[in-house]
């Protein structure tokens, strides 16, 4: 079972729309320990890819078309999360080379290649309340379940769940990097933003990949 | 809440293009992507300097745009660092052909951008050096955060820098401006109240009516603790000593002492700020030989201050005393 650019689509797809419906919620995380502008300027960035999603020509690959989200989101989104994430998916991307159709450990490189990036850019480590400990666990699960021969939809699916414990394990931490760096103690107890919405965005691949195997 | 805003998607737009149609003598607005420039655009052989940052901290960096500081300012959203593509246009716009200095505030996002913008405009044949500023003392250990952040002592650099753009300084000796003002320049900050981002609608973070945040960033986050409301010499006591002790300032020392307004706090309460800080500094020994006050770096209606000392040679103090004509600094011309 492989999944090819619908795949790309609806997981874009229902990442615009979670983060839209998330955007409130995200901006409360973020008051709590940044400046509270994280929901507020991913949901910016994923509209402006919904806008170039909806006018994406025919024929395109995986690879060009999360080219596309990466450009579109470093190009919008500003502050730190915008280059971060926007990183992850152009490494992805081009971990996917010309591909069009994507199995199990494709997806494993893509998350790892993905990963990378953000560590590549943001220097930070698993520990640091950042969004890497949300992708780390994700990239581990996603490799674990390939390796394993799971389907691409299960792989999504270990993936995701591994974030969204990943997400929740920031909470007693304190953060190294970034702006909830300078709270010390004080971060104790609060989700970072960031790992919550690498998490949300996890869960959107794996519910996308689902609906794509069911409808293939 | 309540702001003059017609909509919370809108304000930096609009904020800008009223502060294009306010000072067009001495700026143009570029509107997509958004910066700001200096109206008849670079002069030809100098360095252009461009900085830029979240918006919410005005007159920060708009203001500085003119003669004898800035080439360009880039706005982002508020209190979000500005994408490259904006950095990008800006640094094409303020190259006069002898290259361009970034200079960067020390915020994860600000630097992350910037550095994507200085290797597009370097493939542009722009040739790109930045020089991070991080003057504040609040932040202790740089292993454990993303370290110290850059404050209201970026106006210095961004003044001295850009006399020195003026007078002639190829890029690499603008730059070396840059980083000598920013090796000595400290700055503290405090908070009794939060800013409000207008697409928020409520105060970045929360204070006790009897409390106040001590070593704050100029979006209020945290840099040392919090504690009950003292009197204003006391929290000048508070916020002077780590920056005495840090570069360390010494006596027989020359500074500008920069009192700064984070937007919420009037000019009769800085007053008193630099009332106490100046004598401080006299019964140490320490001469105020130029000073700074107002709001310059603000941090939306956050009411606070922060206290900046330069430590001054005669080359630093000449580049300050050199003219400027920007919207927010003016003299000597």
């Amino acid at each position: 079972m492989s999944v090819g650019i619908d795949w790309v689509k609806a997981w874009v797809g229902d990442t615009v729309r979670v983060v839209s419906e998330n955007r409130v919620r995200l901006i409360e995380l973020d008051r709590e320990i940044g400046d509270g502008d994280h929901g507020e300027n991913l949901d910016r960035g994923f509209q402006a890819v919904k806008a170039k999603f909806d006018a994406l020509p025919d024929g395109e690959t995986p690879a060009a078309a999360l080219k596309l989200v990466a450009t579109t989101l470093i190009s919008t989104v500003g502050g730190a999360s915008g280059p971060l994430l926007g990183t992850a998916y152009l490494k992805g991307s081009q971990a996917l080379g010309d591909a069009t159709s994507l199995d199990s450990a494709a997806i494993a490189a893509f998350l790892t290649a993905a990963r990378d990036g953000v560590v590549m850019r943001g220097k930070a480590e698993v520990g640091d309340k950042t969004m890497i400990d949300a992708w780390t666990p994700a990239v581990d699960a996603a490799s674990a379940a390939a390796e394993a021969g799971k389907s691409v939809a299960e792989t999504l699916e270990a993936a995701a769940s591994a974030a969204e414990k990943g997400a929740e394990s920031t909470e007693p931490l304190v953060a190294h990097k970034g702006r909830a760096s300078y709270l010390g103690e004080r971060a104790v107890g609060h989700r970072d933003p960031g790992a919550e919405s690498s998490s949300l965005i996890l869960r959107a691949a794996a519910d996308a990949a689902t609906a794509t195997e069911a409808s293939a | 809440m309540k702001k003059l805003i017609n909509d919370p998607k809108n304000v930096v737009d609009e904020s800008v293009e009223g502060f294009g149609l306010a000072h067009g003598d001495l700026v143009e607005v570029t509107p997509d992507p958004l910066f700001v420039s200096r109206a008849g655009g670079a002069t030809t052989g100098r360095v252009g300097l461009v900085s830029g940052g979240g918006s919410g901290h005005e007159p920060l960096h708009a203001g500085f745009v003119g003669y004898g500081m800035l080439t360009a300012a880039v706005p982002g959203a508020v209190f979000t660092s500005p994408t490259p593509d904006p950095i990008v246009a800006a640094t094409l716009k303020a190259d006069g052909g002898a290259g361009v200095l970034h200079i960067v505030k020390n915020y994860t996002g600000d630097v992350l951008n910037f550095e994507t913008a200085a290797d597009l405009a370097d493939a542009e044949g722009v040739r790109v050096v930045s020089v991070i500023v991080d003057d504040d003392v609040a932040v202790k250990d740089s292993l454990y955060t993303a370290g110290r952040r850059g404050v209201a002592g970026t106006v210095v650099v961004e003044k001295c820098a850009g006399a020195a753009a003026e007078r002639g300084d190829d890029l690499d000796a603008v730059a070396a401006v840059a980083t000598k003002v920013n090796s000595v320049t400290r700055t503290m900050g405090v908070a009794l109240t939060a800013g409000i981002v207008p697409h928020a609608g409520e105060p970045s973070f929360t204070l006790p009516e009897d409390e106040i945040e001590i070593g704050i960033g100029i979006h209020g986050e945290p840099g040392r603790e919090r504690i009950k409301l003292e009197s204003a010499d006391a929290i000048v006591d508070r916020m002077l000593a780590p920056i005495l002790e840090d570069l360390p300032f010494s006596s027989g020392d020359r500074v500008l002492l920069f009192v700064n307004g984070m937007g919420g706090t009037p000019l009769v309460e800085q007053y008193i700020v630099y009332r106490h800080a100046a004598k401080v500094l006299a019964d140490r020994g320490i001469e105020v030989t130029r000073t700074l006050v107002g709001n310059y770096v603000t941090s939306l209606e956050m009411q606070g201050v922060s206290i900046t000392l330069t430590k001054l040679d005669d080359e630093l103090t000449d580049l300050w005393d050199a003219p400027v004509e920007t919207a927010a600094l003016r003299w000597g011309r």
